[in-house]
């Protein structure tokens, strides 16, 4: 930032001043930080953790190793720890850009303080997604040095699984605000709940897609997590296949689109 | 003899030609400058074609009832909310293209606290500050100034929450200071407080505006219009309908002296037909008759003389309230 204060005017100084003022938006959370929100994001992180447990590893037991897309046969426990991983990142990233940026947006009316200031929408849309990224790379980072140390993937693999995770959390983060700015009350969470939940289940994460018939199986392939489990699980059991290029790439595009749709409502809701 | 009323010359209105493209901008030129403004919501006309020009280091008032648009020209002078039509220049920038340069030097406390509940005291002014780019290290030490300003130092570490309603505006008065702006826009600073607090925030308000800081401010209370504004506007169903000083207004609008008349349970009708012709006007409200005179007493005097005995009789002097009755007709609080 040191660095950036040797800006002038012009295209620099104008992104040097946005920069630093989404990093004043991130930086307010961290002055946020209470116990009882620590609690909210360490249960985050269990949850992933006790579902890898009983079932990657539970319900493993019983059944028969999984074939990978290049024909290696794995444990099931290296076949769902990456859906989780995934899942995780994706839940946490929503958590933050919806409930809590819905939270802050209409409840505590805390932006449109914010706005009054030389802060635009798109600086404070790009602020909270870098919050809801780090809280997302918490839990990867995290979730990553178990699954190292339970031998369900390799060091080398899980460093190129975490920028990856990262981009999960991207995302999800833009398409939460997003789709925060279209609720309007607490109950539409309810809907979105479920909604995650359903994608929990079925974007190839406890089976493989081609074991679904062919109008599920293309259904799934349309929706988001799919393509994170895919991504990752690519990385994290070392099978990297020009595909995966394609998968991350419908992550960035969903990650900017969100965040494009989020600043333009945001702006359009708040700035009347 | 309250501290308020110091005499203080007012400044000479400037109306010279503001520059559309900011930056360098002439000493006398408006810090504020509206021509033709309007503001619609969906086929509603909120703002209906309002001039206003504020000059440097003055304290400057929108006074009218809810409703009368004063809310909405806040937020557009504010730039957080786009006019509809006419002409904004705010130290001299276009809001349309240079609302973040403007915001940057703009003190607001908007109509709602828009305070941080997640955050302490000190943190609300210092997370704010952040958002100007003021490094963390003099955002602290300006919010221990400004806490000790609006006299909230002890509860530097409370919570947002358990504060009094004089307290938080404070607080939203301390924010709205972080960043030393040129002009603090003040949307109904006291509306809700009890009396107490509504001095205190006065006398903080009189403080900046000795320091020579541009005041705006919005309010329906006269008292207050009266206490802090060397020039206002009454508005009205987002109109202007008068403008110049408190003193100039009531001595255009009213008469020196008022006469409130109650009756118990008489018809007010009947009993103004029967005051005709004392004073220089009367005027009926739902519970009470005003009679408008030079000398209020010799009025009261002349009613009684007449065999009417009201149930209350009170000599007061004119105030903006009557230059707003006399204007549209109504009161301003209802
Ligand atoms: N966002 C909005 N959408 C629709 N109508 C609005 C909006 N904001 C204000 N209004 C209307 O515009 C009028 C003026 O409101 P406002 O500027 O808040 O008045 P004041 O501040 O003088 O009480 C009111 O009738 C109000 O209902
Ligand atoms: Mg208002």
């Amino acid at each position: 930032m040191a660095l950036a204060t040797s800006f002038g005017p012009g295209v620099l100084g104008r992104l040097d001043g946005s920069v630093k003022r989404s990093g004043a938006v991130t930086r307010r959370n961290i002055s946020a930080l209470r116990s009882a929100y620590w609690l909210v994001v360490i249960s985050g992180f269990f949850e992933p953790l006790l579902y890898l447990l009983s079932i990657g590893v539970g319900v493993g037991g019983l059944v028969n190793k999984m074939a990978l897309p290049d024909g290696r046969l794995v444990d099931y426990a290296v076949f769902v720890a990456p859906s989780m991983l995934a899942s995780s990142a994706m839940s946490g990233a929503l958590a933050e850009t919806t409930f809590n940026f819905f939270g802050k947006m209409k409840f505590m009316k805390l932006y449109d303080g914010v706005l009054a200031t030389p802060v635009r929408p798109m600086e404070v849309a790009l602020g909270e997604l870098t919050w809801a990224m780090i809280r997302g790379s918490l839990y990867s980072a995290a979730f990553l040095v178990i699954m190292v140390v339970m031998g369900l993937t390799s060091a080398g693999w899980a460093l190129l699984a975490f920028p990856a995770s990262l981009l999960v959390g991207l995302s999800f983060g833009g398409l939460g605000m997003a789709l925060s700015t279209f609720l309007t009350s607490w109950q539409d969470f309810d809907v979105l709940g479920t909604l995650q939940f359903a994608l929990f289940l079925f974007s190839g994460t406890f089976a493989p897609v081609s074991s679904y018939p062919e109008a599920v199986r293309l259904l799934i392939e349309a929706t988001p997590l799919y393509h994170a489990v895919e991504l990752i699980r690519g990385l994290t059991t070392g099978s990297p296949h020009p595909v995966l290029i394609g998968h991350a790439a419908y992550l960035v595009v969903m990650g900017i689109l969100g965040l494009a749709v989020a600043g333009r409502r945001m702006g359009r809701l708040l700035l009347k | 003899m309250s501290p308020f009323r110091r005499p203080r010359p007012a400044p000479d209105q400037v109306t010279g030609p503001v520059g559309a493209t900011g930056g360098a901008q002439a000493p006398d030129a408006p810090m504020i400058h509206a021509r033709g403004l309007v503001k619609r919501f969906g086929d509603f006309t909120a703002v209906n074609g309002i001039d206003v020009d504020v000059a440097r280091g003055e304290s400057f008032g929108f006074l009218g009832p809810n409703g009368a648009g004063k809310s909405s020209t806040m937020r557009m002078i504010g730039c957080v909310s786009q006019p509809t039509g006419g002409v904004l220049r705010i130290l001299g920038m276009d809001p349309r293209r240079q609302g973040t340069g403007i915001r940057a030097r703009l003190g607001v406390c908007p109509q709602q606290d828009s305070l941080d509940p997640e955050l302490s005291v000190k943190e609300n002014l210092v997370s704010y500050a952040r958002f100007f780019g003021i490094p963390r290290r003099v955002a602290k030490a300006k919010a221990d100034e400004l806490l000790e300003f609006v006299q909230l130092t002890e509860r530097a570490d409370s919570k947002v929450e358990p504060l009094s309603g004089g307290m938080k505006r404070r607080l939203t008065i301390a924010r709205a200071l972080v960043n030393d702006p040129d002009i603090v826009l003040l949307d109904e600073p006291t509306t809700g407080l009890d009396p107490q607090a509504r001095h205190l925030v006065w006398e903080r308000l009189f403080r900046l505006k000795q320091q020579g800081v541009t005041l705006v401010l919005t309010t329906h209370y006269m008292d207050e219009a009266e206490q802090l504004c060397d020039r206002l506007v009454v508005m009205d169903g987002g109109k202007i309908v008068a403008e110049d000083s408190p003193r100039a207004l009531i001595e255009r609008y009213s008469t020196r002296e008022v006469v409130e008349l109650r009756f118990g349970a008489a018809s007010l009708e009947d009993m103004a037909g029967k005051l005709a012709g004392l004073g220089e006007r009367i005027e009926v409200l739902p519970d009470r008759i005003l009679l408008y005179a030079f000398d209020g007493d010799e009025a009261a005097e002349a009613v009684t003389g007449r065999g009417l005995t009201p149930s209350g009789t009170l000599v007061r002097r004119s105030t903006l309230e009557d230059v707003f009755l006399h204007l549209t007709g109504r009161t301003l609080v209802d």
